[in-house]
């Protein structure tokens, strides 16, 4: 059948083709729609993990007994699932087992752009890079069997333009699971990865390497295409081959769909038919760096694009640039529009923590990853750090432990989302426990992972955890976002206590379907005197209509703004309301 | 050779939708098409841009500032931020309509005095379609998008009602459906109306 695919529906499609039983993820962009496709698609057990360190050893579990899995992340999901990929790097895997990760190129979404293709040499596992949708579909079946004749997991790398981009393919029907594979024997050579079994282990991964080698040296991903035009050829993996056919649809192009262990013969050949060799790849000079160091002459980085997706005219500059040729000039943008930031959801329970920490002027605020992250921007500017998912409590606990006994000590907070929390935040909140580091940890607990769509997370008392972990009970305290004095009230306390304390902020994202949305409000103009106050929430609802600036008998000048609520996006959350020391604003 | 489509606009506004039904009804007339995706951070209210490609065959996704046949923005702002996408000889259908977001009314930035006004006077063929207001009109702001897709059908070099049906399609045959329909018909009303007036303005 024809379908028009992105290129995480294509993989997640060809894998289910192939009989993957077992899917398990965290999501991230630009991978969550391949565990989303696959939980939608029978015969497939799907779950969103705690972690991906979880998801992958989940994936590899099922492996073990018989039956194909998958696991799906963003590029840095998969630094957190290094430590077990390293050990699957030399135990392997038995049923077939594919890593998807994708590669946010251009750091849309992200807080690097980092090249997934590096853990392929690393741990030396095979890497599948495909150009489209139809290559990620085909690729993701084809997956299974590699992993499989090598008993080694098969990464599957991704990029923003293959996971994001739709295009056509035809597919098929659904491979019947092999029941013959199904079953688990104990094998504890294998499996047991203790320091008598690592040699052994590293000897046939050495093997392995050598008929992965051989593998695709003829794998049929791997096309060298003789063109017409001799000047420049072309090394290209990922999307950045429609990139070089658009632009060099005469050259001769040497593309690299099983692109570790890289191909060397073939590209030997390319070199010898052209004058110079470009290779095209994004994020890191990765092939480049290799091909120069078996002794093909090749370039790249020198001519393109450092960081960010190469696009046909960058690479037509660099081209040009090489050889010497005037470049082309791209149109100018006729004017610089503002820019349109991204904010928090009218009526986001977010507003109310915001609120009152953008009026927090002396205190260091260590933030996390998910859509509180925004809390770094206009109007609260209530943030210090921003550094990888679960290291808001890792920071604040070392701030803290630095403050301690200072006089002058800055008050310590760190926020971070339920899920964040139970992805990576645990281990941190149980240091800052048991080393009494005087931390206020703000748990924000919308009950979903909002930023990428709203996927669910555990529901679980997360008062009973946090006590668990260490924090005494009398410092672990619920608070309703919504109620800014009484929020306020709990925070002036929990940043006086000199010891690690808690404060749960709970309320459902205004996505998820737990929302319920309230009667919209509205400004009472004659109530009302411009004094802004309600600006400082940062609802998007909330627009300026007219300012003006008056001079009080002192001299001092205040600025005063009126405000419009858009009755279309106000949930009637009642955060400004609270916030308006006129009573001006109210149910409409 | 692709015939290039851009359609911009702001998180929440159907742009994706748009595309998508763009790229499907281009489909169904037998080219070959692409669309390319926004998620994530850009979603919560801020700026969003697909973009189609069709033609015999495309090659990649991504369209070259200067060769956009088709610049559909459903935001009078976001029509300029991307018009230097648009090709010599492209069309810019433009929603008047001011997403004024409060980066814009804390009075950190401007919002562009008359984006349509410079689009013409940077030498631009454009088309305003008031798609919000006549969604307004029709009850539901939500209509907009149909109401922009109507008035592109002309320019898309598709049998007449391809587009209308593919819109219609994800709407089954209820009320949605027939309110779509009206929506997308007043586009391509709008779009009529513009055409003659300009024949007559020339005559």
């Amino acid at each position: 059948m024809r379908e028009f695919l992105s290129g995480n529906e294509a993989a997640a499609r060809g894998a289910w083709e192939a009989g993957v039983e077992v899917a398990a993820a965290y999501p991230g962009t630009p991978s969550t729609e391949i565990l989303e496709t696959l939980a939608g698609l029978p015969g497939v057990y799907a779950e969103w993990s705690t972690n991906e360190k979880v998801a992958l050893e989940a994936a590899f579990g099922a492996s073990l007994t018989g039956r194909r899995a998958i696991t799906a992340m963003k590029h840095v999901g998969l630094n957190v699932a290094s430590d077990s990929l390293m050990t699957l790097g030399l135990v392997g895997a038995k049923a077939g087992l594919v890593i998807a990760v994708s590669d946010d190129i251009g750091f849309s979404s992200s807080q690097n752009e980092q090249d997934s293709r590096f853990w392929g040499r690393f741990v030396h596992l095979p890497v599948l890079e495909p150009a489209d949708a139809a290559e990620a579909y085909a690729m993701a079946r084809d997956a299974f069997s590699i992993s499989e004749r090598h008993q080694v997991p098969v990464l599957l790398r991704l990029t923003t333009r293959v996971s994001h981009v739709k295009r056509t393919l035809a597919t098929a029907g659904r491979e019947a699971p092999d029941a013959s594979r199904h079953g688990y024997a104990r094998d504890a050579e294998r499996w047991i990865i203790t320091p008598n079994h690592v040699g052994k282990r590293l000897e046939l991964r050495a093997q392995r390497d050598a008929a992965l080698a051989q593998e695709s040296a003829a794998s049929r991903w791997n096309v060298l295409h003789h063109g017409a035009e001799r000047q420049v050829g072309f090394v290209v993996s990922g999307a950045a081959y429609h990139v070089v056919r658009e632009a060099f649809p005469r050259a001769s192009v040497l593309r690299l769909g099983f692109s570790h262990p890289l191909p060397l013969a073939l590209a030997r050949e390319l070199a010898a038919g052209v004058e110079h060799v470009m290779v095209v790849e994004e994020s890191e000079p990765l092939v480049e760096t290799e091909l120069n160091a078996a002794g093909v002459a090749v370039q790249g980085r020198k001519w393109l694009p450092a960081h960010g997706e190469i696009t046909a005219p960058a690479l037509e500059r660099g081209v040009a640039r090489l050889l010497g040729k005037p470049e082309h000039i791209e149109p100018q943008v006729p004017q610089k529009v503002f820019p349109r930031p991204p904010t928090l959801c009218a009526g986001c329970p977010y507003m109310g923590v915001y609120f009152w920490l953008g009026q927090l002027s002396d205190a260091v605020i260590c933030g996390d990853i998910g859509c509180y992250s925004l809390g770094c921007g206009e109007p609260w500017n209530a943030m210090d750090s921003i550094i990888a998912m679960g290291a808001s409590l890792g920071v604040a606990h070392g701030m803290a432990k630095s403050f301690a006994g200072n006089g002058a000590a800055k008050p310590v907070l760190a926020v971070i989302g339920d899920s964040t929390f139970l992805h990576s935040g645990m281990p941190a909140l149980a240091n800052i426990a048991c080393q009494r580091a005087n931390v206020t940890v703000l748990l924000l607990d919308n009950r979903v992972a909002a930023m990428t769509g709203g996927q669910d997370t555990p529901r679980l008392d997360f008062a009973q955890l946090v006590a668990a972990l260490g924090v005494r009970p009398e410092r672990v305290r619920k608070v309703d976002p919504y109620e800014l004095p009484a929020f306020f009230k709990v925070l002036r306390e929990e940043i006086k206590a000199p010891e690690p304390s808690v404060i749960i902020a709970e309320r459902p994202c205004v996505l998820s379907r737990d929302f319920v949305r309230r009667r919209a409000l509205a400004v009472l103009e004659e109530k009302c005197n411009g004094c802004a106050r309600c600006l400082d929430v940062g609802c998007p609802a909330i627009t300026v209509t007219r300012r003006s600036r008056e001079a009080r008998a002192s001299g001092r000048v205040v600025e005063r703004a009126w405000v419009r609520i858009a009755s279309a996006l106000c949930t009637g959350c009642d955060v400004c309301a609270k916030a308006c020391a006129r009573g001006a604003i109210l149910p409409s | 050779m692709t015939l290039d489509v851009l359609v911009v606009g702001i998180g929440g506004q159907g742009v994706l939708t748009a595309a998508e039904a763009i790229a499907r009804a281009a489909l169904e007339a037998g080219y070959d098409a692409t669309k390319t995706e926004v998620t994530g951070m850009s979603q919560r209210g801020g700026v969003v841009c697909s973009q189609v490609r069709f033609g015999e065959r495309v090659a990649a996704s991504e369209i070259r500032p200067g060769a956009a046949r088709l610049l559909i923005a459903f935001e009078a702002a976001e029509g300029l931020r991307w018009s230097h996408y648009l090709a010599p000889d492209g069309c810019v259908l433009l929603d008047p309509w001011r997403a004024v977001p409060p980066i814009v009314s804390s009075g950190m930035h401007r919002y562009p005095e008359d984006p349509a006004a410079e689009l013409k006077t940077a030498g631009m063929k454009i088309l305003e379609i008031a798609a919000r207001a006549t969604a307004e009109r029709l009850g539901d702001a939500r209509l907009a998008n149909s109401v922009m897709l109507g008035a592109a059908a002309p320019s898309l070099p598709f049998p007449e009602d391809a587009l209308r049906d593919e819109v219609l399609r994800r709407f089954g045959r209820g009320e949605l459906a027939s309110r779509n329909a009206a929506a997308f018909d007043a586009g391509r009303a709008l779009v009529c109306q513009y055409v003659e007036g300009d024949i007559q303005d020339r005559n």
